[in-house]
């Protein structure tokens, strides 16, 4: 049985001359106990999603179920079986770690004591702290306890939106490592992100972007599907070797990516046509070799398509 | 030594919080026209020492000066020499696009003929002449962004802080974003810039990363991974970061 299924959601925002469409008819399924990313940049619509299917938003058009019950009609239902961790902290500041577990427990007419194998792991980390105020934690601590908080009614389907946005590269290795270790208890988690490296840490993801998805796959599939042939050029000037890269006839997309360009090619190219152009252009010994695409080029083929559309 | 070619010079700057050192004794010199990364784990110190530089926090200790001004005497002069842009806090969302510019303009004391003169010409090489009476709140993010920056370079300052300028922007926009860095570097202006993105320290000249208040490592992206024997910027923040015994934020 599918734990999501998303069909031809859309919404809207604003009147007749100012109107927003966040999601232009989404559809996807997500299986039971999966860890599944939506993985878009700001203003994809992704919140606008995660709203609707946590029941804090009618969608304009399409349905939604979670655990099979209808977001609509059901969502008392759904409310008692999702956790929901949202952008924004959304804790009571002036209350102190412990009230707010205590808090959101007994919302749910349950215990700490009742599910706290779940939190453990999690909660272990902060407890020591668990007098001081919510308000007064770091980021970090933060995070620990409003996933702590959206847990604690063991819920079968855990929403979490953007938790790593605006988390530094450690931290949000060690939030990705939580969510590996909370997928083993069998929860389904859907978790969105901006950052396009998070992808790989998922079990299939959608590519968001402009209210429309791009692709739904595996991280590995959605990378096997990426056919052009891909280069990865290095030379002392790298804004010069841009310039002349994108003058090269064999040349379909060519960008920075770090300490190299990439270079996407039509068929029928490959790195050494591109060695040879560069050397005709007093390129001594420039640095080119083939690669495999990771998910930044694929979201970035994708938006080249559907911008063509 | 501070000579016509340096845009800021930091030596041993500090700043404390009551008992806690916030920024920990820094030195280090950015030099004109450079694009200087400035990284760190959530809670280093970044903002705080950012917050001096930009003459909107007087240091405990130590010596910096911004565009030739001291931190601590001229701060109303450094503040007319810099640009600032953030991701949280860039343009008003409910003026019109045209509205912003002449508002930051506005405050930098530029003439209307100035203003008006320029205006076009940015409009036109960011394709917004069309959106130009429209409110920012209808742009997307990526168009935000860009217009943000333009607007914090428009009083042609002599150094510019983004403070996480690309932060939740599609790749392709982020890279649009960059070239508007290059572009401006090209031109002169310095570029004081802090990211998430490890691939986005590549662009910098120079990079610097700060644990726990201290600057820990500061060099070239390619001389850094030669040190820490890494083959990438990510590897060698995560090497550097985990080092920190100080709690995020």
């Amino acid at each position: 049985m599918y734990s999501v299924i998303a069909n031809n959601l859309k919404k809207q925002y604003g009147k007749k001359k100012d109107v927003v469409t966040a999601l232009k008819g989404i559809s996807f399924e997500v299986e039971q106990g999966e860890l599944f990313g939506i993985i878009g940049p700001d203003g994809a619509g992704k919140t606008s999603l995660f709203r609707i299917l946590t029941t804090l938003l009618l969608p304009d058009g399409g349905t939604a179920s979670v655990d099979g019950l209808d977001v609509v009609k059901d969502f008392k239902a759904i409310r008692q079986r999702v956790g929901y961790m949202p952008g924004r902290f959304s804790l009571y500041q002036d209350l102190t770690i412990e009230e707010n577990l205590d808090f959101f427990a007994t919302i749910f007419n349950t215990t700490v004591k009742e599910n706290y194998d779940l939190i453990k792991d999690i909660y272990s980390q902060i407890e020591p702290f668990k007098d001081r105020r919510a308000g007064k934690l770091s980021g970090g601590m933060k995070q620990k306890l409003a996933l702590s908080c959206a847990l604690i009614h063991k819920p079968s389907v855990l929403f979490l939106d953007e938790p790593t946005t605006g988390v530094d590269a450690v931290s949000r290795k060690e939030f990705w490592e939580m969510l590996r270790s909370l997928k083993k208890q069998g929860i389904t988690i859907l978790v969105s992100t901006p950052y396009m490296d998070e992808a790989s840490l998922c079990d299939r993801v959608a590519l968001i972007q402009n209210g429309e998805i791009l692709s739904v796959n595996s991280p590995e599939g959605v990378i096997n599907s990426f056919r052009q042939p891909l280069v990865a050029v290095k030379d002392s000037n790298m804004l010069q070797l841009l310039n002349d890269l994108q003058n090269f006839e064999g040349v379909q997309n060519a960008y920075p990516f770090g300490e190299y360009h990439h270079v996407v090619l039509k068929d029928g190219y490959s790195a050494n046509t591109v060695s040879d152009f560069l050397q005709q252009h007093n390129y001594h010994q420039p640095d080119v070799k083939t690669i495999r695409a990771d998910i930044e080029d694929c979201f970035i083929a994708l938006m080249k398509v559907s911008g063509e559309l | 030594m501070i000579t016509n070619n340096t845009a800021i010079q930091a030596e041993t700057l500090t700043k404390r919080f009551g008992d806690f050192t916030a920024v920990d004794a820094i030195s280090f010199e950015v030099k004109k026209g450079e694009i200087f990364g400035f990284l760190g784990a959530n809670g280093a110190g970044k903002t705080t020492a950012m917050r001096m530089l930009c003459g909107l926090s007087i240091p405990t200790s130590g010596k910096a000066t911004v565009a030739g001004f001291d931190v601590y005497k001229q701060t109303e002069h450094i503040k007319r020499s810099i640009g600032y842009m953030s991701q949280k806090f860039s343009l008003y969302e409910d003026l019109t696009v045209k509205e912003n510019i002449r508002f930051y303009a506005g405050i930098y004391g530029k003439s209307d003929a100035f203003i008006k003169e320029k205006t076009a010409f940015l409009l036109k090489e960011l394709h917004l002449e069309a959106e130009a009476n429209k409110l920012v709140r209808s742009l997307p993010l990526g168009w935000k962004q860009k217009l943000a920056f333009s607007v914090a370079i428009f009083h042609e300052p002599e150094i510019v802080f983004l403070d996480e300028p690309t932060g939740g922007v599609d790749p392709v926009t982020r890279r649009e974003f960059w070239n508007m860095i290059y572009k401006a570097a090209e031109s002169g202006i310095t570029i004081f810039v802090t990211t998430h993105y490890m691939d986005e320290a590549e662009y910098c000249n120079r990079v610097s990363i700060m644990v726990d208040g201290r600057i820990d490592a500061l060099d070239t992206p390619a001389q850094l991974k030669r040190t820490f024997e890494v083959r990438s910027m990510d590897e060698v923040f995560l090497k550097l970061a985990r080092k920190a015994k100080r709690a995020a934020d």
